[in-house]
């Protein structure tokens, strides 16, 4: 017997109240995680937070301006690794993009983009570590520069396909040569995207704790040298939080604060641009 | 001049793509890297490595079963009860949800993706784990018997770590799940409604027909789940368990690299370590090329079904 009208309206009703209640049931952590890092955080959060250098066990205050700088620096870092290579592969994806050897970029961008971040730590340990006996800040930007790579790769693929391909072709009938009309026309038209996009990445790879823990490693002092280990924001707060002191739980609650507001202007600053460039191009 | 010119092109072409060819080397070289730094314990221990549970580096006894299992059932936990809230978001999302709605929306699930996975860690140290404690104390006592509740109260351990990590995995399965929807034709629901399909049948039908590339989201979040690092590490316990209650401290692959890396002090132990990085690495690698195949199959062959539709799929664009 098929079931009735009124039952099968019924049990319609129940599924979209399900999915409208998962949708909220996601937004409860959400919410709760933000609440948590915005009431603890800010309580210690201050100026000496990021002029002071960490205080000893005991003693109240302190800061972490060795961290931030540290982070700074190792992001720096990554960026100048996985800049270049990430928009220059991302245009040989998107220019060539019906042959073999782009199909296998991507692949291998989407591989790399999934390859567990600890595992990136222990790869850059085995080149970059081990060989020298030496933690050091360029592992660590290594590391983070191998993270951002696919991710900046994949957005400027895509930015520069929203490209339309009338620019393109009335670059190239006015007798520009391939390159000359990607670099001159087609990323220009797509910067503002491909930019963001960079700036996106390293919002998401200023938060990566796993890829540094044994490449940077730590440090308890102020350290710009390069090849010494290096403090970061993310392996600072995962050392206070598993400490058992209250002031250096305060601490990593800041700075799990500065992270999530890193992030959350990254993503912020990225919906903009890239909503604006959606509204240039003509689909 | 013509010469010149193809010559130019060729230079690009190969310029570009020899940044491309980075990504590919990079992958590999990972792979090997990995193989050739534990190569100590693959020959040590072979597939015993993955048969014993005792793990003492003390001893240099060097058994990883509890790791691939705390990360296989972590992952899987989560995946159940990730995978139906992340579907009910991308269908409500997709399909539901009036249109001024959908970007905030997007918004917000995304940024669930977006907070670095040591602030949901220290979040889950501070919050989760003792409200799972005091969850696990008020636990009725008829239901302790059972092998999934038996053990006392840490808050540490397994449901810590499955409740973590479905929260970070629902973002990445709702939003594959969310573009596979879109890839649906609009005449395919539009037909299920002129028939006289209630809502519940017209999406059940669009998702059944959008089935590969679903599977292939879910896939997509178990491998995010299989690597995820610090938000386990600091809620899981870190005793390496094979059992099948919540309740107790386990351990994981990731979170054994994480916790004992920079303290292996000798090379066996370094090498076993690295072994478990090698595995967990060709897991994902394994996982996330099932699910891409899956999706892109799907995003494929609906093309082609596009191609050949009189009324054109507007959303179709993948």
């Amino acid at each position: 017997m098929r079931p009735g009208t009124g039952r099968r309206k019924r049990i319609s009703s129940v599924f979209v109240a399900f999915c409208a209640g998962s949708v909220l049931l996601a937004l409860v952590p959400l919410a709760f995680v933000l609440f948590f890092v915005v009431s603890q955080g800010i309580q210690s959060l201050n100026v000496a937070f990021f002029t002071h250098m960490p205080a000893p066990v005991g003693e109240p205050g302190g800061g972490m301006a060795n961290a931030i700088v540290g982070t700074l620096i190792l992001v720096g870092l990554g960026g100048i690794f996985a800049v270049p290579i990430g928009i220059m592969s991302g245009i040989y994806m998107s220019e060539y993009a019906g042959t073999w050897l782009a199909s296998l970029v991507r692949f291998a961008a989407d591989t790399l983009n999934g390859v567990p971040s600890i595992v990136v730590g222990v790869f850059v340990y085995g080149i970059a570590v081990l060989p020298f006996r030496q933690f050091s800040a360029l592992a660590g930007g290594l590391a983070l520069g191998i993270m951002m790579i696919p991710i900046i790769a994949r957005t400027t693929e895509e930015l520069l396909l929203l490209v339309p391909g009338t620019m393109r072709e009335g670059a190239l009938a006015l007798g520009a040569t391939h390159a000359r009309a990607v670099f001159t026309v087609v990323v220009p038209s797509a910067a503002q995207g491909i930019i963001t996009g960079i700036v996106l990445a390293i919002a998401r790879i200023a938060g990566e704790t796993a890829p540094l823990l044994f490449t940077s490693l730590n440090n308890r002092f102020f350290s710009t040298t390069l090849t010494q280990p290096m403090s970061s924001l993310t392996v600072q707060v995962y050392s206070y939080a598993s400490s058992p002191y209250q002031d250096w739980h305060r601490q990593a609650w800041a700075g799990a604060l500065v992270l999530v507001a890193i992030v959350l202007t990254g993503s912020l600053l990225a919906r903009f641009a890239t909503r604006r460039l959606e509204s240039l191009s003509p689909r | 001049m013509r010469a010149g010119r193809a010559a130019g092109d060729l230079a690009f072409r190969l310029g570009t793509g020899l940044f491309g060819l980075v990504l590919v080397l990079l992958v590999a070289a990972i792979g090997a890297e990995l193989v050739r730094q534990s190569w100590l314990s693959i020959e040590t221990f072979g597939l015993n490595f993955w048969r014993t549970s005792i793990w003492d580096p003390v001893a240099g006894e060097f058994g990883a079963l509890p790791f691939i299992w705390g990360t296989l059932y972590s992952s899987m936990l989560a995946l159940l009860l990730a995978t139906p809230i992340a579907l009910g978001i991308a269908v409500f999302i997709s399909e539901l949800c009036p249109n001024r709605l959908r970007p905030p929306l997007v918004f917000l699930t995304e940024l669930l993706a977006a907070i670095p996975s040591i602030v949901y860690g220290l979040w889950g140290i501070f919050v989760l784990v003792p409200a799972v404690r005091a969850a696990e104390t008020a636990f009725p006592q008829a239901l302790k018997s059972l092998p999934f509740f038996s053990g006392p109260p840490f808050g540490l351990g397994m449901l810590s770590a499955a409740l973590i990590l479905a929260v970070m995995v629902i973002p990445f399965t709702s939003s594959i799940a969310r573009e596979v929807l879109k890839s649906v034709p609009v005449a395919q629901r539009e037909g299920a409604y002129a028939l006289g399909a209630t809502r519940f049948e017209a999406i059940t039908a669009a998702l059944y027909y959008a089935r590969t590339g679903i599977v292939g989201a879910v896939l997509l979040g178990f491998g995010r789940a299989l690597g995820e690092t610090m938000a386990v590490t600091m809620v899981i316990g870190n005793s390496p368990k094979v059992t099948l209650s919540l309740f107790a401290p386990q351990h994981t692959m990731a979170a054994v690299l994480a916790n004992e890396f920079s303290e292996a002090a000798d090379d066996l132990y370094l090498n076993a370590l690295i072994e478990i990085g090698l595995v967990l690495f060709v897991i994902t690698l394994v996982v996330n090329s099932l699910s891409r195949l899956l999706i892109w199959s799907m995003a494929r062959s609906e093309r082609q079904a596009a191609a050949t539709t009189v009324v054109p799929a507007a959303e179709s664009a993948a």
